[in-house]
């Protein structure tokens, strides 16, 4: 006959056992499908892109935005493009940029609308073909709401 | 016919990297509002969005209803010609515009 703590051990791991891949499927991660349809499957690596946002926006209407990607934007190393993916909006592709070695600078800046506090993330791919994203939090107070008329 | 804007310097240095600014406006209807009798305001927002710089697409942005009433773009290109700056537009609509600036680059 078992002991009361060998009992106990067994009862907890069973119920961590169930509980935890719930946990993970319980959030699956919104981004997912919206990355493989851009990269097409192609591993995307943290860093690189940086997403400058208030972290408190008044005016989800409007939402200034900058995107800076570091990169040389040379002619053999440059950056191709830029999607820009919403948490919570129901249009998640805000937009999709396209550059190349003549501007210089990899940096994008543009307002957005945005439907409540949430995430947002930006995916570059340079022209060796790498994939590389960078995320910021916002929070909004008002939204650009859906049934506003 | 809407109006849109291109704002950059008049004039640079050859090879330096200028700022340029674009904007449109436009209502960027999203398609989830109603009018006063119910009805959904049919979708109507910029898709496209190309700047040329003497011929060549040095720009472009696929927008949709995430983009901010009358949508403002800032970027950057080198300047190695002096010529012309081009910005055009279109939406759901079928509405078209263009909008020009110079650019002069001095040695």
């Amino acid at each position: 006959m078992p002991s009361r703590r060998q009992f106990v051990a067994a009862i907890g791991g069973l119920a961590a056992a169930q509980l935890l891949p719930a946990l993970a499927s319980a959030q699956p991660d919104p981004f997912a499908p919206l990355i493989a349809s851009f990269t097409g499957g192609a591993p995307v690596r943290q860093g690189r892109v940086t997403l400058d946002i208030p972290s408190l926006a008044d005016n989800g209407h409007a939402v200034p935005l900058l995107i800076k990607v570091e990169s040389v934007m040379s002619a053999a190393d440059h950056v191709r493009r830029i999607t820009l993916l919403s948490e919570k909006n129901p249009r998640p592709v805000i937009a999709t940029f396209h550059l190349g070695p003549r501007n210089g600078r990899a940096q994008i800046a543009t307002r957005v609308r945005l439907n409540g506090a949430q995430r947002l993330m930006a995916i570059a791919q340079l022209s060796d073909g790498t994939f590389w994203s960078g995320s910021a939090e916002v929070v909004v107070t008002t939204t650009a709401c859906l049934d506003d008329s | 016919m809407a109006l849109a804007r291109v704002q950059l310097p008049a004039a640079a240095k050859r090879g330096e990297v200028v700022e340029v600014r674009v904007a449109i406006k436009h209502a960027m209807e999203t398609g989830f509002r109603f009018d006063n009798d119910g009805r959904v305001i049919p979708r109507n927002v910029v898709t496209s969005i190309v700047c040329r710089y003497n011929g060549d697409e040095v720009f472009r942005a696929e927008t949709g209803s995430g983009i901010a009433a009358n949508p403002y773009m800032q970027f950057y290109v080198v300047a190695d010609a002096t010529g012309e700056f081009v910005l055009e537009w279109i939406d759901d609509a079928g509405e078209r515009g263009m909008e020009r600036a110079a650019l002069t680059v001095t040695a």
